[in-house]
């Protein structure tokens, strides 16, 4: 008896008797796991966005009282005004949930889970219980991060880097206190979550593929999952270590980060001695693979979509891997360019800058072949196809100005102003979001069994869009003439009130954005229960995933598992007569499951027609607004 | 979903169809050798952190040089006085390098199928994890003894007190001079129960996990099971503990 009939024998056995909580509580299933990432990371995504609205709020009308705030926040909204520590708190979670909760553990930790088995052919991950662990280890960390909020002395407020001495000193500020140590323990419950979740997700990339998914053959997207794991593995435990030295400053009476501080001409410390330097580079030695772990997944989802959706295969394939690989490769080695100006020799700081440069190399070949593979494609615009392409938007424009940034001399002027805002919200923020809405709208029907609704997904696209550019664009300039990030209000600078009707409309556009999700959330939940029943492969897919039953079983094929014949981007093959070619339909020409039939050539004619630019242009503004 | 992967992976490798295994191991070998490697490099980033502290650490003027170790781990059990340099940790290291040679034979007796055997070698590696515990015990207690603390060092020693101290030979009378028990540089304790402390939590879970390996082992679980695959996973560990080790005393001891 084969193994896959072993199995599919033993999940018959066992399918009647799960109960509730086994089931939806304490899952051992990769598909239920992902969506438990999924949900908890939607909520997280709420509560930070929510935040960045609140101090929207404050940076636009400073002195305007809402008495909204006082309901909402109590103390910290006393007379309808945003406390300036609350302040400080708000930005410090805001980024540590948008970065840690929502667009690491919420975006690679739901379609990592999701897809690496689906797409790879196997029964589950490498380590079901790991997996279950991986997400209860991040929903403790998501609960003792909100637990955080509602403390005395109000949550960690050292930024979402929590530099010491801020992070390191309990007196320093309100939420230097109990806030910073709920912070800490909520970060080294993530680095636990981030460490099960990958060892798994590595181990079964490599060692779980069905017959015939070799390497050359896996999906972009488990590529992505795959060095996003591998980063994540290396990174995370040296925040471990730094979080470990900094635990000890706080409590143990040591001074490893700490260096003289003065207070009117005397020393303010009793314990001296350390660099709060040393922190920097160890943080941001996590902190830039960082970037990626939160970009990668996105990329990977978009090769997807954007290939799919255009019933083309992907523009060099090898190149996108080699490009993920340089990517993270390069990742461990440019920690330095943030910390261009806190005291590092300059030579080292040019080592770095040309380093941070070369990284445009491979992120240039993904848009390029981003760009090509839409070139003349067969463009559907569903919702994810076009999330996928504002993702490809928003890592040009983003990634052009890190070109700015990665320069050491110009830094000097953009460093911790709004520039820095623009770009990182634009390259890893905004187009993270976009490459995980993508992921969302794209596998509802796998994850789900459901359609989503397509009309609210496109009102939803395109108002995110258009608000996210208007948020972030004018930021640029406002960094250029040099306001500062983090600040709380603007006032008592009399050169910065010529922003003030820019950040005006900077909080407006963010409010509209923030109506645009709502519509988004009705979408997401209403469709759970109401929408659309979802066809076996409602995109023509080639990817396994889409041969699996659209109501879930487990061990995901009810027989064997299927064999793989070819990659997973033969789209639109001269010699088939449907543009899509599955990956486990077997060959007819060939009985060897790893050698694969060379596409037919295409039949030899005179030079295919070059359709005039405007008429390239003009098709396309059909296709998008529906003219025919 | 849960059982039936993890044990059929290791006798019927077949699972495995797609082209060529990368690394021909089973899953939980690999998952354990990712774990060693992202352990690997939170030890490396206390390492650095140490290296980092230990040179960037001069005051000016230059009074005091880094602690001697040679000057501070000279104590052995019951021989109180006399100057018996990194005598007890070398003692130390041999009982945990020791440990890693019966566990090579505890996973060599599991290939073999012997389970008597691997019980034996694994009752051997718990006892020297755990002496080696109770010596890091020790080492500690003496050290707090004699006064070092979190927050302070007061095992400076000055250019003199180290040309003094050349002088001593093994098993010379020693005695506390005030040439190198000056005010040294501040993280010097600290580091050392930091890093080997997070050694010592390692060594640690490393022998809960052999106890129970052995306990399992004991009771027949790997014979039914039809191999011994887990001690070759808890031996892994075992190993890399061992060999973090080698790191730790040359930077905190030797250095």
């Amino acid at each position: 008896m084969s193994t896959a009939a072993l199995h599919a024998e033993h999940d018959a056995h066992h399918h009647h008797k799960e109960s509730f909580i086994s089931k939806y509580v304490f899952s051992m299933d990769h598909k239920m796991i992902s969506k438990q990432f999924l949900i908890t990371g939607i909520i997280m995504g709420i509560l930070g966005m929510g935040m960045s609205l609140l101090f929207r709020l404050q940076l636009a009308w400073p002195d305007e009282q809402f008495s909204i705030l006082e309901v909402l926040l109590g103390k910290w909204g006393a007379g309808g005004k945003l406390d300036p520590n609350f302040y400080m708190g708000l930005v410090t979670i805001h980024g540590t949930i948008m970065v840690f909760y929502v667009l690491t553990a919420g975006l690679s930790g739901t379609f990592s889970n999701l897809l690496i088995p689906l797409q790879l052919g196997a029964r589950d991950m490498a380590s079901p219980f790991l997996n279950m662990l991986s997400y209860w280890f991040f929903l403790t960390s998501s609960v003792v991060l909100c637990i955080s909020m509602m403390v005395e002395t109000g949550p960690a407020s050292a930024g979402w880097t929590v530099y010491p001495p801020l992070s390191a000193l309990e007196k320093a500020m309100p939420g230097s206190g109990l806030g910073m140590t709920l912070w800490l323990v909520a970060i080294a419950l993530f680095i636990i979550s981030s460490l099960l979740g990958g060892i798994n997700y590595i181990s079964t990339v490599l060692n779980m593929r069905t017959k015939g998914m070799s390497m050359n053959r896996m999906p972009l997207t488990i590529w992505a999952f795959f060095f996003t794991a591998v980063l994540g593995l290396l990174s995370f435990p040296v925040l471990l270590g730094a979080a470990l030295f900094l635990i000890f400053d706080r409590s143990a009476g040591t001074s490893f980060y700490l260096s003289d501080i003065y207070l009117d001409g005397v020393g303010a410390l009793e314990n001296i001695g350390g660099s709060p330097v040393l922190y920097q580079h160890l943080f941001w030695f996590l902190g830039h693979p960082e970037v990626y772990i939160i970009l990668m997944p996105a990329l990977g989802i978009t090769s997807e979509v954007i290939s799919t959706n255009a019933r083309k295969p992907i523009f060099g394939y090898s190149a996108m891997v080699i490009s993920l690989m340089g990517i993270s490769f390069l990742s461990f080695i440019v920690w330095g360019h943030h910390m261009f100006i806190t005291g590092m020799n300059p030579f080292l700081g040019s080592v770095f800058m040309i380093l941070t440069l070369i990284i445009a190399v491979p992120s240039a070949v993904k848009v390029f072949n981003y760009l090509t593979t839409l070139w003349k494609g067969n463009l559907r615009f569903t919702p994810a196809m076009l999330f996928s392409i504002g993702l490809v938007s928003f890592f040009i424009s983003g990634g052009l100005t890190g070109i700015y940034l990665g320069n050491a001399a110009l830094d000097i002027q953009l460093h911790d102003s709004y520039f820095v805002v623009a770009h990182f919200h634009l390259v890893m923020g905004s187009s993270a979001i976009f490459g995980m809405f993508a992921g969302i709208y794209h596998w509802y029907p796998k994850m789900f069994g459901r359609m989503m609704n397509n009309t609210l997904g496109y009102f939803h696209f395109w108002i995110t869009f258009i608000t996210a550019y208007l948020v972030f664009f004018p930021m640029h300039f406002m960094g250029l003439a040099g306001v500062p990030r983090r600040y709380y209000q603007f006032t008592l600078v009399k050169e910065f009130d010529v922003w003030m009707d820019v950040n005006k409309l900077i909080t407006v556009a963010a409010i509209i954005a923030g109506a645009a999700q709502v519509l988004f959330i009705y979408n997401f939940f209403y469709s759970i229960f109401r929408g659309k029943k979802a066809e076996q492969n409602p995109w023509q897919s080639n990817t396994l995933e889409w041969s699996t039953p659209v109501e879930h079983i487990h061990g995901n094929w009810p027989g064997e598992i299927p064999t793989v014949y070819r990659g997973p981007y033969e789209y639109s093959r001269p010699d088939r007569e449907e543009d899509f070619y599955p990956q486990y339909i077997p060959d007819e020409t060939s009985t060897d499951p790893l050698k694969s039939t060379k596409a037919a050539p295409a039949p030899d004619t005179k030079e295919p027609e070059v359709e005039p630019v405007n008429s390239v242009f003009f098709s396309a503004l059909k296709r998008v607004f529906g003219w025919s | 979903m849960a059982n039936h992967s993890t044990e059929a992976s290791y006798e019927q490798q077949p699972v495995w169809a797609g082209g060529r295994s990368p690394f021909n191991v089973s899953y939980g070998k690999l998952m354990m050798w990712l774990l060693l490697l992202s352990d690997a490099f939170t030890f490396s980033s206390l390492l650095v952190q140490y290296g980092a502290q230990r040179f960037s650490n001069v005051q000016s003027p230059v009074t005091t040089l880094w602690p001697e170790p040679a000057a501070i781990f000279n104590h052995f059990p019951f021989l109180h006085g006399l100057h018996l340099p990194l005598l007890f940790v070398s003692v130390m290291t041999f009982i945990l390098i020791f440990s890693s040679v019966t566990m090579v034979l505890a996973v060599e007796a599991g290939h073999r199928k012997s389970k008597k055997e691997v019980v034996k070698y694994m009752v051997y590696t718990v006892l020297g994890g755990a002496a080696f515990l109770g010596c890091q015990a020790w080492e500690w207690s003496v050290f707090i003894h004699e006064g070092a603390r979190l927050d302070g060092n007061t095992f400076g020693i000055t250019a003199e007190g180290a040309a003094k101290f050349k002088t001593l030979h093994f098993g010379d009378h020693f005695e506390w001079e005030s040439a190198w028990r000056t005010n040294g540089p501040v993280p010097f304790a600290a580091l050392f129960f930091i890093v080997t402390g997070f050694h010592g939590f390692h060594v640690f879970t490393g022998v809960v996990a052999n106890i129970v390996i052995t306990i399992m082992a004991a009771r027949g679980v790997f014979e039914r099971r039809g191999h011994y695959e887990m001690i070759e996973k808890t031996g892994l560990y075992w190993h890399f503990v061992d060999l973090v080790w080698v790191f730790v005393f040359t930077f905190f001891y030797l250095i």
